[in-house]
């Protein structure tokens, strides 16, 4: 293990300053306290209603299929998955990818889970009514679930996931996008693309969607662990499209700091599947980049009227 | 905008930390309260209890005071006498308490509590030396009693080694005929047949009242001891031991023959004590001593509070301690806890189960209980009747481990009792929802990180300076606020931050 042994245990914080490291304290004060107000949370915070927000200012989002509010409509969930194959159930309010049920197969009554695990509608109503009881909102919250379409995603990105869906993480600031990341799941993360679970985070250059790192648990990764797909081959598609459709959910929620989280649909292309007003710092490891120095470059530049394209393409010539 | 957001929260936060600090410092130096807690004293907490029955018509109980001698003062007293007129008296260089009422027809019981310390050993003080007045015998028992002064005399060469040599022959019970003839059979006429033979021998006498002080003791009845005039000095005697001096834990109450208690228009009256011990830093009661002197100052201490209250905000004054634990190591540190205020009741909780004792409970409550609830959460129960499922099993399982803690003798494991049960059962629903959404390891995170806060919350909560502090400062409190204030605004790193991004220095590893 002679790699272990070269790692360095500790880095100092003058080092971090210099990388331009963004740390928890600071996002909190500098970023997320001063640019999002409280009063927008609600449309994040909430994915039903950042579905329906987005839906009017026409972007695309995972077809909702139905939605259970109360403890009594559990039982029309059979109505509702009536010639349903693939779908989504997930609480409207959860947070860090809890209580997301993804069905990728249906053998008449009997459902596939994404890990392959076999349930019955005795299962998938457990599931909606512990939604209800808010067993997976913050702080208990009654909640409600909803029933959306799965992402069929993309041919391209098949090979770089496993159980899972492939997400996009772009951080965007002030309506510019500053970062982005491709998060894979892996089997060891359980199909979840959360990055502390051993999900895979690929750092995406803004240019071009190409790939230009790979993290899993902190360490450089270069294949996939479960499908041995090499990660510098990766260049995603709809680039443009995914940073715009990104960049323009600024003016759809008015939160200066958020994520934007888009998946790669066959058919639809980029859709916005949930945003974050509290993105993670993760995505610094796998673009082996600080935030706070593109933070700043941004606060730096003069003009607060521009379009979406403009930010865009700010945003690429900046962050090269 | 960002400047002036920042000056203003170092302003008021500069301006809080400098008013707690200053309102410290007056305390200190204008008020005199101590700043360390220094020795411990012990502090005795005497209730004396009247009771009496009435006999009908007016009623009027007078009891003596005590004039602490012999290095004890007394901290603070306290009368109950609910429906009774009541008032102290000075009566010939002697205090007394009298309660009075027109008519009562049932019967009732008078408190009179007072809190006392012993500074010093010494010795009583002088005191009026009494007329002696010779009994008046029958002929027979003079006889007998001057053969007794006689004999008494040959052994003794002073009346000091006569009182011994007395005393030593009844305790010893190696009396001659006459003596035995003088004293008879009945224990309580002892001490009046010694007065009358001190008397007779010409010896100045008084008793001498007063309680022997032992933790815990209820209805404790006084006790007397005699003392002599030797010409020079008053000499005691235990007459029990026929030990001379003093004995340390005896508190006198009154010296010479006056009655202690008087009861006009009752009867079966009785005096009896209820005694506690408590141990308090000495600087603590020397400053109490003096706020019984100067009652103003009072109002501005938690001292003017009833005991049991004052027991009650020990422990909420170290929460703002065990706060700012959990507030360093989360902004500073980084550690993750589940919840935020979580490791400060878990923390509380030790203090009152001992460290070791609680974390054992702690883990395996939480432990069993983690287990069942797993059980639980097959069953397809909706969120409140699972959590109320969680709480009834955890009771159970307190109670099965009470009980059988105690047949193994195990004793201390019946603290469990302190671990509050809703912060156990919800930290084991927290625990189980972790686990499912998150893996073990998330559990194994924030568990310890919890428990790492609750266990350096507990270790600072039980250093004596800090208790000190909290409770005789309160005002303190006012410059936590101000530091807790200027951390939320420190955007520097965590120091697991300095681990997290250990390897982005080197891109290659």
């Amino acid at each position: 293990m002679s790699w272990f042994s070269q790692r360095a245990k500790w880095i100092s914080p003058t080092k971090l300053r210099e990388l331009g490291i963004l740390g928890m304290n600071s996002r909190n004060i500098d970023y997320i306290g001063r640019n999002n107000d409280r009063s927008r949370y609600p449309l994040v915070d909430n994915k039903l209603k950042t579905k329906q927000v987005a839906e009017q200012h026409g972007m695309s989002v995972p077809k909702l299929f139905g939605v259970v509010s109360i403890q009594r409509e559990v039982q029309d969930l059979e109505r509702i998955l009536e010639g349903i194959d693939k779908f989504v159930i997930k609480p409207a309010q959860g947070s860090g990818g809890k209580g997301i049920l993804v069905i990728t197969e249906r053998r008449g009554d009997e459902f596939i889970k994404s890990t392959g695990a076999v349930l019955d509608y005795r299962d998938i109503k457990r599931h909606a009514s512990n939604i209800l009881s808010g067993l997976y909102s913050l702080g208990g919250r009654p909640d409600v679930a909803m029933i959306e379409d799965m992402i069929d995603f993309d041919q391209m990105l098949i090979n770089y996931s496993h159980e899972g869906v492939p997400d996009i993480r772009v951080i965007v600031y002030q309506g510019f996008p500053v970062m982005a990341m491709m998060r894979c799941s892996t089997h060891a993360s359980d199909g979840k693309a959360n990055l502390h679970q051993g999900a895979v985070g690929v750092g995406i250059d803004i240019v071009n969607g190409r790939s230009l790192y790979a993290v899993q648990n902190n360490i450089k990764v270069d294949r996939h662990p479960d499908t041995g797909c090499r990660f510098d081959e990766l260049a995603l598609p709809y680039w443009d499209q995914v940073l715009k459709l990104s960049s323009g959910c600024y003016e759809m929620t008015g939160l200066g700091y958020f994520g934007a989280d888009i998946v790669l649909d066959k058919n639809k292309g980029p859709v916005v599947l949930e945003l974050n007003a509290r993105p993670g710092l993760a995505i610094q490891i796998a673009n082996q980049t600080g935030l706070a120095k593109r933070l700043q470059k941004i606060d730096e530049q003069p003009s607060n009227e521009l379009s979406v394209e403009q930010r865009v393409s700010f945003a690429q010539q900046m962050f090269g | 905008m960002r400047v002036s957001s920042k000056l203003q929260i170092s302003l008021v936060a500069g301006i809080l930390i400098a008013l707690g600090l200053g309102l410290t410092l007056y305390k200190k130096i204008e008020l005199g309260f101590p700043l360390l807690p220094g020795q411990r004293q012990a502090v005795w907490t005497l209730e004396s209890k009247i009771s009496f029955k009435p006999v009908g018509g007016p009623v009027e109980i007078s009891l003596a005071l005590p004039e602490p001698e012999a290095g004890w003062v007394v901290l603070d007293e306290h009368f109950a006498s609910s429906g009774f007129g009541f008032s102290t008296q000075e009566e010939q260089g002697e205090r007394y308490a009298k309660w009075d009422r027109q008519s009562l027809d049932r019967t009732t019981t008078l408190y009179y509590k007072l809190e006392i310390y012993h500074a010093g050993q010494f010795d009583l003080g002088a005191s009026p030396i009494p007329e002696i007045i010779p009994p008046e015998l029958t002929p027979d028992r003079l006889a007998a009693m001057e053969r007794v002064v006689a004999s008494l005399r040959q052994g003794a060469s002073d009346s000091t080694s006569f009182t011994a040599l007395l005393l030593l022959q009844l305790v010893q019970g190696q009396m001659d005929q006459d003596t035995a003839f003088l004293f008879g059979d009945r224990e309580e006429s002892r001490l009046s047949v010694v007065m009358d033979v001190l008397a007779f021998a010409g010896i100045p006498a008084q008793p001498v009242k007063g309680i022997f002080l032992e933790d815990g003791r209820r209805r404790q009845q006084m006790d007397t001891l005699v003392e002599i005039y030797d010409g020079n000095h008053w000499q005691v005697f235990d007459s029990k031991t026929a030990q001379p001096g003093l004995p340390d834990n005896f508190f006198v109450w009154q010296r010479g023959d006056r009655s202690v208690l008087d009861v006009v228009g009752g009867k079966s009256s009785q005096l009896e004590f209820a005694i506690v011990e408590n141990t308090l830093p000495i600087k603590t009661v020397l400053f109490m001593e003096q706020q019984v002197k100067e009652r103003l100052l009072l109002d501005f201490s938690i001292y003017s509070l009833p005991v049991e209250q004052q027991g009650v905000f020990k422990g909420l004054l170290l929460i703002p301690v065990g706060a700012l634990v959990v507030v360093l190591l989360r902004l500073l540190v980084g550690v993750r806890t589940s919840g935020t205020f979580m490791p400060i009741l878990i923390a509380l909780a030790f203090i009152q189960t001992t460290l070791l004792t609680g974390l054992v409970i702690f883990l395996t409550v939480v432990g069993a209980g983690l287990w069942i609830r797993f059980y639980l959460s097959r069953l397809n129960l909706l969120l409140v009747a699972r959590i109320t499922a969680v709480v009834i099993v955890v009771i159970l399982l307190m109670a099965a481990l009470s009980i059988i803690s105690y047949k193994l003798g195990f004793d201390q494991l019946l603290t469990v009792t302190f671990l509050p049960t809703i912060i156990l059962a919800w930290t084991i629903e927290r625990m189980s929802i972790l686990w499912e959404e998150e893996g073990g390891h998330e559990v194994l995170i924030q568990g310890s990180g919890s428990l790492l806060a609750a266990v350096l919350a507990y270790l600072l909560m039980s250093v004596d300076l800090i208790e000190h502090l909290t409770f005789n400062f309160p005002e303190l409190m006012i410059s936590l606020l101000g530091v807790v204030l200027l951390l939320g605004k420190y955007n520097g790193y965590r120091l697991v931050e300095l681990y997290r991004f250990r390897d982005l220095g080197n891109p290659e590893q």
